[in-house]
């Protein structure tokens, strides 16, 4: 006779059904089993004689009374990308520029099949949840700041004579100007007043780039380095770009603990 | 009839902040159990409750009705309790029972001791057993045993509690009830 597993000792007594009928049938004609089962019952009941403080009814209302006072500064705060999320639907997401393309390609790959070209967004796209939601857009945010950073870099560090041939900076400038100026109105919108200071300093310097001959002149690239350079402007965009990082590794999904105490 | 957990969730996520009071009131007897069945310690407990429902409130817009806000709590409430033991030195914290020094105090000091002596150190001797036991098993056998027992969540709800698969979280009740009861069996034959 084939005795019960201890782990389908354990499913029976916590009368798990993917084991229970055929556990507890062999468990009434074995009485090894049963006895194994009846030291395993003992020896929870065990666990179970620690006794827990008590708390009354009116322990909640308690809780509401300390926690309240510090609700005033955890008040839920829109960010000014998640604005984006609330007001944006994907099709406009789709036309946004390069940051709305990485979005929709990364939910396109991730949850459908069908061309973002395909007509309406299919329902899924709908029900994209709010936390994969905040987490492609936050992924977009920071890969326009982490490229607005390498341009501003590259701008302010160039060392050119009479003039200098700035293409690529001037093709990427061009390709963060939408996108730039969709995240300045969302910072406008939420009220993030320094967050949309910094977004306008920003865009005026790629709109500039952008619009100028890929042979840039030594005044031109004089006038954009003291833009940066006055404004802090390096310095503030490669700070919210540490920020809205650090704001993609916490919503990212917690793995699992495994460490022991 | 009172609201459901969803519509409060809802009234809160559209700015009616005191709506939490609600859900605060319906839970904290629930959630401050399974905090201190997890860190052992009744001002730990407190501590969790607290910034348990604190960080509920700042993440509400996170919620998503695609499990229960309980278990959605729960998973809150374990976050909060693995960061804080491991915030929290393992022993010297506090007073440990293993210390006979400060056992032999406790159990003087205790005027009820004296109604049966031998019963009550014999009971308190299992209850530090017990502490010992659940005190060896990893975070993640204590969460999902605790749940499991002394909750009554299903394996599933488990998994979606610890971020697990339905597997890994069986395998996970399977080890810590493997080792509570090899820890306790002695006792529970004593106790016959």
């Amino acid at each position: 006779m084939t005795h019960l597993s201890d782990d389908e000792l354990v499913l029976m007594f916590y009368r798990e059904d993917d084991v229970l009928r055929e556990a507890e049938a062999h468990a009434a004609s074995c009485a090894v089993c049963r006895e194994r089962f009846e030291k395993l019952t003992m020896a929870l009941r065990e666990v179970e004689s620690e006794p827990i403080p008590e708390r009354d009814e009116s322990y909640g209302a308690e809780v509401w009374t300390r926690l309240q006072p510090r609700l005033h500064d955890a008040v839920p705060r829109t960010r000014w990308w998640e604005s984006l999320s609330a007001a944006m639907t994907w099709p406009r997401l789709a036309m946004a520029g390069a940051a709305a393309g990485l979005l929709l390609a990364a939910f396109v790959a991730g949850r459908s099949s069908v061309p973002p070209s395909a007509g309406p967004m299919p329902l899924q796209a709908e029900d994209a949840s709010d936390a994969a939601r905040e987490r492609m857009l936050l992924a977009a945010v920071g890969s326009h700041l982490d490229r607005s950073r390498v341009v501003l870099t590259e701008i302010a560090h160039r060392n050119g004579g009479a003039s200098s041939d700035i293409s690529p900076e001037r093709v990427t400038a061009a390709d963060l100007v939408a996108d730039n100026r969709l995240y300045r109105q969302a910072a406008v919108r939420t009220g993030d007043a320094a967050v949309a200071a910094v977004l306008e300093d920003l865009e005026r310097v790629l709109v500039e780039i952008a619009s100028s001959p890929s042979q840039a002149t030594h005044d031109d690239l004089v006038r954009w380095r003291d833009q940066i350079d006055s404004k802090g402007l390096l310095f503030k965009v490669t700070v919210m770009g540490t920020r809205v990082r650090e704001r993609q590794q916490d919503a990212e999904p917690r793995p699992a603990t495994k460490t022991s105490t | 009839m009172e609201a459901s957990d969803l519509a409060v969730v809802a009234r809160v996520k559209a700015g009616d902040h005191d709506a939490f009071r609600h859900l605060v009131e319906r839970h904290s007897r629930s959630v401050f159990r399974l905090a201190y069945r997890l860190t052992g310690h009744e001002q730990d407990a407190e501590d969790v409750v607290q910034e348990t429902f604190l960080k509920a409130f700042r993440e509400i817009r996170r919620f998503e009705a695609r499990s229960s806000f309980s278990t959605w709590l729960y998973r809150i409430t374990v976050n909060c309790s693995h960061d804080l033991l491991r915030q929290r030195p393992r022993a010297g914290s506090r007073p440990s029972l293993d210390d006979p020094a400060v056992r032999v105090a406790a159990e003087l000091a205790d005027p009820s001791a004296s109604a049966n002596p031998l019963r009550e150190l014999a009971s308190r001797r299992i209850d530090e057993r017990v502490r010992t036991a659940m005190n060896e098993l990893s975070d993640q056998e204590r969460s999902a045993f605790v749940m499991r027992h002394f909750d009554g969540l299903s394996i599933e709800e488990i998994g979606r509690v610890l971020d697990l698969k339905t597997s890994a979280a069986k395998h996970s009740i399977f080890r810590a009830v493997h080792k509570l009861r090899r820890a306790l069996e002695p006792v529970a034959e004593l106790s016959r």
